[in-house]
């Protein structure tokens, strides 16, 4: 036994070392290398990337492009670790980071770059996630927002034929759906402490027609349609409607929950409407309807902008050629090709029928929702913003404090923070 | 002085020159990488680091130690890196004293259960972690399976859910974990015991209660304060299995300083207060250990 | 020695507490890895599963087209690599640096065995910022090297201070015969001083690896692709968001979990030993 073991673990070992020795390789053949920085599991797949960056490879043979894919959380950091010293040339930012990015002075101005006739062509949440008082620092590139889910068959079996347009018709069709035992509880959101509940929370304050900060930056966190989006949100929870177990739930766990058909309703982006059609990976395939996100009396239903776009790092040594591969991949040509994991950043584009054929009932709420955008706060302490949200909000979905309290305190500290 | 008396080495190399010699490659390494960074992160403790800010880069000398030493969510982190290094040290040293007694009983299977136990201790953190996550999973977790299906809980539970029980379940992983290596220790020294004393003491009518309480402790007292040492050092850096978990949340539930310091230099970009955190924890673990190593001086001269 | 019936029929019943706590969760975490997702997903939960498929395992092993499982088996070699090599060089140099400390006078010598034990007990996190921006400006981001270089700042000191306690448990009579046989201080050590110390070395050696394997913070910060990932970061990055995928995460766990499980089962009195040996004489 012991000797087996010993000789196994040999193997092991030896296994290790050779396919290590043999899998270190590095060209050197006078070609300009740029180092790209993407994100896992959003959009564009690794696979589409990878497609896209070997024709761009093939139409541009003297530069190689080494893409790599980290998962979002691990995101920000390396950009941020990264940025000064040029170790990625390209890197992909999401929409709240880049009033900070552009003011630590972490990528590169951009405004010159885009033709006007271009610029008017792409979706203004689009390009609102890559600028920063006016100026261009990116290109966008990943057009996302939050989209209402919501599970036809319960819809049906409750009685209603139209998803809801308004929170409150919501929380009546999500009522009817429990009291009937459909579902134990029919909403579910993604609310663990993560940026995934600033999200959801920009997606409600704002249909609720609040905003976290004003035009000049200045925190308004505890308005008063602020506190109505949270009451409602600590409301649904403490009525049983929305899953208690949303404190702790990122996206893909409320993907899982709405797939595995426990939930009628639920926020989401749009990948999971592909994924909850998926046969491999759901149980409510061909039940899944999506539409925007329900408004209040008197305002629109807003969602909050997840687009991502493409920058170069100040760092970088092979500016020009990072930025020419930055416009192929958002290329209309090669975001109409690929439109099937990503919708495109262009206008024109969602007219096109091979573009609509992807997903018709995707296309016809994007269509809706991209003009009904919010942005998380464009200020460069929105880091810290953000942190101290993810915690009071949570306290309050917890009912540890009351949601007042809750936006109060965010309130006091958001002015510490803007006032340094 | 030092190259007194020793008349038959002397075709040797010198000692000092030897020792220096076989020293100098860890020296080397380990101060190369880490002494200028050390250097760094102190000098950033002391400025203002915020990219932000229109102040980058001025000394703001003690500044930075003072508001975080005023501010009360920093206490509230420390006193949650306190309970949990607390707590599982308790829990640890605890169970790692009855199971170790247990196993150096005369007791059937008692080898199959030396050999298993170690098995925890080698589970990597990281996987730990994700181990502990999947049990206490809400919808579909082993462990509301099991108290369902024992019929201690009605309903499943949200184990990570609130930020007080996420902190202790979290503890709970972490034990499992540990406790083993601090079971070895003990058993270590058990063998070291000397049984007749016991058997006297047997004689003299003390119950079980009594000698556990007269000898064993006493007796293990040296490696109770090792393990308290060493343990201390360790669980005050928590990090990897809060990843692996929580996150810190919720509600900031399971945040600790090492975590803490994590999420302000990498998602905040307020190099000053991570590192002014860090050099905190740093304080922190020195003080503790200086401490204990007064402690175990004045119990070894005893 | 007569013994209670009662108390010795708790004995027994702690026994098996014992055992089902340690080995309940991990046996879960192997049967999740053999299950079908429908099963670990089903409420109430069956313990034993219907039928179990290794398509997971083998797909880590055999497919490179699954690119979770590509990466699990891409970064578990890493780990290997970068493990293996840390114990090796930390145990050389350690070493060598444990036998000065513990056997020669020289001038610092109680200095610096402090300045190791403090490098040893620092947070790594006071020194990752301005090590990034280092590594970044020479090129050495994302390597098993610099990984290796970086484990071994905590690694050396810990071999220091275990190898330390067995240098000074041997009487120095040996040394000093040796000096009078015309030795070399070179030759000392490799002929007299190793062969007693060897049930030492093997033990921190195996300690050391296992250190590294544990490794997560630097290799978080680090390293990003495939090139460099370890083990415990792909587990920790597919965990962290693709949280649906539980029998791929526990199989990636298992894995991982294996070689130190073999290690510490190959060598578990030595480890004992070395473990020891460091807490109980410092």
């Amino acid at each position: 036994m012991k000797k087996a073991l010993l000789t196994l673990l040999s193997i092991i070992l030896l296994a290790g070392i050779v396919a290590g020795c043999s899998t270190s390789s590095s060209g050197k053949d006078g070609k300009v290398t740029i180092n790209a920085l993407f994100m896992k599991q959003a959009g564009y797949s690794e696979e589409d990337v990878k497609a896209i960056t070997k024709e761009f490879e093939n139409k541009n043979p003297s530069i190689k492009v080494k893409p790599t894919f980290v998962p979002y959380e691990a995101l920000e950091q390396k950009i941020q670790t990264s940025a000064p010293t040029g170790g990625y040339d390209i890197v992909i930012i999401d929409a709240p980071w880049t009033a900070k990015f552009a003011k630590a002075g972490f990528v590169k101005e951009v405004s010159d770059k885009l033709t006007d006739s271009n610029r008017s062509d792409i979706f203004a949440g689009a390009i609102d996630s890559v600028s920063y008082q006016d100026k261009l620092y990116g290109m966008p590139w990943l057009n996302d927002t939050k989209f209402l889910f919501y599970n036809t068959d319960m819809l049906k079996q409750a009685g209603f034929d139209n998803p809801p347009n308004t929170w409150d018709e919501l929380l009546t069709q999500a009522k009817a759906i429990k009291d009937k035992g459909i579902s134990d509880t029919p909403i579910v959101g993604s609310w663990a402490q993560a940026e995934a509940l600033i999200c959801d929370f920009t997606a409600f304050t704002s249909s609720f027609g609040g905003a976290l900060v004003d035009e000049n930056g200045k925190p308004t966190v505890n308005s008063k349609e602020n506190l109505a989006a949270l009451t409602f949100m600590t409301q649904s929870l403490k009525d049983g409607l929305t899953n208690s177990k949303s404190t702790q739930y990122l996206e893909e766990d409320v993907r899982g929950v709405f797939s595995s058909g426990k939930a009628a309703f639920a926020l989401n982006w749009t990948y999971m409407y592909n994924m909850a059609n998926d046969p491999k990976e759901s149980s409510v395939v061909g039940r899944v309807g999506i539409a925007p996100v329900p408004g209040t009396q008197g305002h629109n239903g807003m969602s909050v902008n997840g687009g991502m776009g493409l920058s170069v790092t100040k760092g970088s040594k092979h500016a020009d050629e990072a930025w020419k591969y930055i416009q192929y991949l958002s290329s209309k040509d090669v975001q109409k090709r690929f439109a099937k994991n990503a919708l495109p950043i262009w206008k024109s584009l969602y007219e096109d029928q091979d573009v609509v054929k992807t997903g018709p009932e995707v296309v016809e709420a994007s269509k809706v929702q991209y003009e009904n955008l919010e942005n998380r706060p464009r200020v460069p302490w929105y880091g810290e913003l953000s942190t101290e949200l993810q915690v009071s909000v949570q306290k309050a979905l917890l009912g540890e404090i009351t949601p007042e309290q809750a936006l109060d305190s965010v309130q006091k500290k958001a002015e510490e923070i803007a006032s340094k | 002085m030092f190259y007194k008396g020793e008349p038959i080495m002397k075709k040797q190399l010198s000692e000092q020159r030897f020792a220096w010699l076989v020293i100098a490659p860890a020296c080397v390494i380990v101060f190369g990488i880490v002494i200028f960074p050390l250097f760094t992160t102190f000098i950033y403790s002391l400025k203002n680091m915020d990219l932000t800010s229109s102040q980058y880069g001025q000394w703001v000398w003690l500044q930075n130690y003072l508001e975080l030493l005023k501010d009360k969510e920093f206490w509230s982190t420390t006193g949650r890196t306190a309970y949990f290094t607390g707590v599982s040290l308790t829990v640890e040293i605890t169970l790692g004293i009855f199971i170790a007694l247990l196993l150096n009983e005369d007791i059937k299977g008692k080898t199959f259960l030396r050999t298993i136990i170690i098995i925890p201790w080698a589970v990597p953190t990281i996987v730990n972690g994700a181990m502990w996550k999947w049990i206490y999973h809400p919808e579909y977790g082993a462990l509301n399976a099991l108290l369902t299906q024992l019929g201690l809980i009605d309903h499943y539970q949200s184990w990570l859910g609130s930020p007080w029980l996420a902190m202790n379940m979290i503890i709970i992983a972490d034990v499992w974990k540990m406790t083993p290596l601090v079971v070895l220790f003990f058993l270590a020294s058990l063998q070291l015991r000397n049984l007749s004393i016991y058997e006297a003491a047997r004689v003299d009518g003390a119950n079980i209660f009594q000698r556990f309480y007269h000898l064993t402790i006493p007796f293990l007292k040296p490696t109770i304060l090792v393990i308290i040492v060493v343990r201390t050092m360790e669980a005050f850096k928590v990090f990897d299995i809060i990843y692996a978990t929580t996150r810190g949340g919720p509600a900031n539930g399971t945040l600790t300083l090492t975590y803490d310091a994590y999420l302000k230099s990498f998602t905040n970009l307020q190099y000053s207060q991570g590192a002014t955190i860090s050099y905190l924890i740093a304080f922190m673990i020195l003080t503790l250990t200086f401490l204990y190593v007064k402690v175990l001086k004045s119990e070894g001269a005893n | 020695m007569k013994k209670n019936k009662a108390f010795s029929f708790f004995q027994y019943l702690f026994a098996i507490a014992i055992t089902l706590c340690t080995l309940g969760p991990f046996s879960w975490l192997v049967i999740s890895s053999i299950s079908y997702q429908k099963e670990l997903t089903k409420v109430p939960l069956d313990w034993i599963p219907n039928e179990v498929t290794f398509k997971r395992y083998i797909d880590i092993f055999t497919n490179p087209n699954n690119d979770i499982a590509y990466a699990f088996k891409v970064s578990m070699l890493n780990s290997l690599i970068v493990s293996f090599c840390v114990a090796t060089i930390a145990l050389i140099v350690g070493s060598l640096a444990a036998y000065a400390f513990a056997r020669l006078k020289f001038r610092f010598r109680q200095k610096l065995i402090y300045l190791f034990l403090f490098t040893y007990m620092i947070p790594p996190v006071v020194v990752v910022i301005p090590l990034y921006l280092i590594l970044s400006n020479v090129g050495m981001l994302d390597t098993k090297g610099t990984l290796i270089l970086l484990d071994l700042t905590f690694v050396i000191p810990f071999v220091i201070w275990i190898m330390q306690s067995y240098f000074s448990s041997f009487s120095k009579s040996f040394e000093e015969a040796s000096a009078i046989d015309g030795c070399s201080r070179f030759q000392t050590l490799w002929h007299i001083v190793l062969p007693i110390v060897r049930p030492g070395i093997i033990a921190t050696g195996i300690l050391a690896f296992l250190l590294s394997w544990d490794e997560f913070f630097f290799s978080l910060l680090f390293t990003s692709s495939l090139e460099a990932k370890t083990i415990s970061v792909a587990i920790s990055e597919f965990s962290g968001k693709n949280a649906v995928d539980y029998g791929m995460i526990a199989t990636g766990g298992v894995l991982a979990s294996l070689p130190p499980i073999i290690i510490v089962f190959l060598f578990q009195r030595q480890l004992v030993q070395g473990m020891t040996a460091g807490g109980i004489k410092e």
